[in-house]
């Protein structure tokens, strides 16, 4: 797995502190085309041929950042042209990613390469494990002839030398649900009808070629216009800063936001409503439930599960229900989800309540474009009183620990965890569909499905390596409320 | 070596926005043998990040001298030459 903050990441965070700088000080428009030049200067190491092509590649970089799809971009339209479309939509465009034709390495598919290590030995365990005999050795050297080879791998696995190696393409391998292949061109392209934005291919693509469209403009311009705009935030995100209990309230309003929710409250009413659900359905003899809090599970089970559909608790998110809670008190108010997520973005999309949502990397630009330090901000009180455990959603097994403790007989609710929807989790899945579709019994009734491994604190847009996420989301959970059990 | 090298990782927000939060890891990443060598605090904003003179976040200061754009093979390099010059 690629390191989270790896340089493709830290270039893009940085295009986005620089549009959210001018476009605070009023000038994006004018501005915005100096990025590419001034991340890539005269004199600079390039990271390709040369700084023109990399300047080329971050001008590709500014529009997804500013929101829009660069499949189809040839350089005929100004960067300044863009910033412009950005400020004057009235609403964020599907599909939610965009690829960078520009910065996809067109990868060679996936294949085994013998190295120079190849000691062209006389017990040959690589020709003669090979199924489709397409290695022979020649010049004391295997070779794979690729017109035979099946990528079965079992060559480098018995090659006593390690001189036999995979050549993965890190896109296609980091996607569950094979949406991912290569047009004529050799180029990456998404197939939108199998894929469940889990976000792996933009984590894991080694170029950057992978990237969500911004929505910080948009927000950004609500805040300037003078609206009344709401932070909604993820329990992950309070994971994400150095803070106090009050603090990210704190500059959150610092940075415009008139008022601040926290996504926990909306996860304790999830929280409470699942477990009714949960007691209905066991009573009325179904075999399992399923949580339904992850947008990329649900949509994986939509496109590529269909016999667990009938067992997707239908209680909605708890983005659904912050937002809820924000509109029933400022039914004019703008509200925004500030989350780890990239399915949360389309699932924001569909939900009249949900106006934006921003990534973690999004926030922790603006608040440096605003030159805001969360653990200097002044302590400000939150929204409501959320549980531990409506905090304790941002990590793998906080879901079913909710619903547990809500339910009347938590002796009768026997979880399982999917944790992570790679594709082991998808085959996992899958067992749980026949299970559903044949009514047999499978050991659990209720399972959580978190599609990112580690639970939302290792989405793919946040800041924060896992570990020291996990220790800053376990004071968080430390300071909820304790439900009276 | 009869001293401890102090490393201050600055946890500010810009700092964490460009990657701090993998320094924090550096006790748990230190070779055994340089582990009681070093003194490691989490600081809040050392201010560095709007000082562009100063270079690119994160920040760390080792003995007092800043280090920019740091990273934990590069912080553990550092820390190597401070121990190797003196000991």
């Amino acid at each position: 797995m690629l390191n989270l903050n790896n340089n493709a990441a830290l270039i893009r965070r940085e295009i986005l502190v620089r549009i959210a700088r001018l476009q605070l000080e009023g000038r994006l428009e004018e501005g915005v085309r100096a990025i590419p030049r001034e991340m890539a200067p005269k004199g600079s190491e390039p990271f390709r041929c040369c700084i023109y092509h990399d300047r080329a590649i971050l001008e590709t970089r500014v529009i997804a950042r500013l929101g829009h799809s660069v499949e189809e971009y040839d350089g005929e339209r100004e960067l300044s042209e863009y910033a412009r479309d950005a400020l004057a939509r009235e609403r964020p465009t599907e599909p939610m990613l965009t690829v960078l034709d520009e910065a996809c390495n067109a990868c060679v598919k996936t294949h085994y390469m013998v190295t120079n290590a190849c000691q062209g030995c006389v017990a040959r365990p690589c020709a003669m494990n090979c199924p489709r005999q397409c290695i022979e050795v020649t010049s004391h050297k295997a070779n794979i002839d690729p017109s035979k080879c099946v990528n079965c791998g079992l060559c480098m696995q018995n090659c006593p030398y390690h001189a036999i190696v995979k050549i993965p393409v890190p896109c296609e391998e980091a996607c569950p649900v094979g949406a991912i292949a290569k047009d004529e061109n050799g180029k990456e392209r998404i197939d939108y009808s199998k894929c469940i934005l889990c976000g792996a291919c933009m984590r894991e693509c080694p170029f950057g070629a992978m990237m969500d469209k911004g929505q910080l403009v948009d927000v950004l311009r609500r805040i300037m216009d003078g609206r009344r705009v709401v932070a909604l935030y993820a329990p992950a995100i309070a994971a994400q800063f150095r803070a106090d209990v009050g603090q990210l309230e704190g500059a959150l309003a610092k940075a415009g936001f008139s008022a601040s929710y926290e996504v926990a409250l909306g996860a304790d009413k999830t929280s409470e409503l699942e477990a009714r659900e949960f007691e209905e359905r066991m009573e009325r003899g179904d075999i399992l439930m399923t949580t339904s809090c992850c947008s990329a599970y649900v949509r994986a089970v939509k496109i590529h599960v269909p016999d667990l559909i009938p067992c997707v608790s239908d209680t909605r998110s708890p983005m659904h229900y912050a937002a809820e809670l924000a509109k029933e008190r400022d039914p004019d108010c703008v509200t925004v989800f500030v989350g780890p997520c990239l399915a949360k973005r389309k699932e924001g999309i569909d939900d009249p309540l949900v106006d934006y949502v921003i990534s973690a990397e999004e926030l922790g630009a603006l608040f440096v474009a605003r030159e805001i330090d969360v653990s200097e901000c002044e302590r400000v009180p939150q929204s409501g009183e959320p549980t531990a455990s409506g905090r304790d959603y941002a990590r793998s097994g906080g879901v079913s620990e909710a619903v547990r403790l809500r339910v009347a007989r938590p002796e009768s609710l026997k979880p399982f965890v999917i944790n992570g929807l790679d594709r082991a989790g998808m085959r996992q899945l899958a067992e749980f569909g026949k299970a559903a579709a044949t009514k047999k019994e499978c050991g659990s009734n209720l399972v959580e499905v978190m599609a990112c491994a580690g639970g939302c604190i290792a989405g793919p847009s946040v800041i924060t390596n896992q570990k020291v996420a996990l220790a800053l989301l376990k004071v968080y959970v430390g300071n909820g409320a304790k439900r009276g059990e | 070596m009869d001293r401890k090298v102090r490393v201050s990782i600055c946890s500010g927000t810009a700092c964490f926005v460009m990657g701090a939060s993998d320094l924090l890891l550096l006790e748990e990443s230190l070779p055994q043998a340089l582990r009681p060598l070093v003194e490691i605090d989490g600081s809040t904003c050392l201010g560095f990040c709007r000082d562009r003179a100063k270079g690119k976040a994160p920040f760390v200061l080792i003995d007092g001298v800043v280090m920019s754009e740091a990273t934990l093979p590069r912080l553990i390099a550092r820390i190597r030459e401070i121990v190797d010059a003196e000991s």
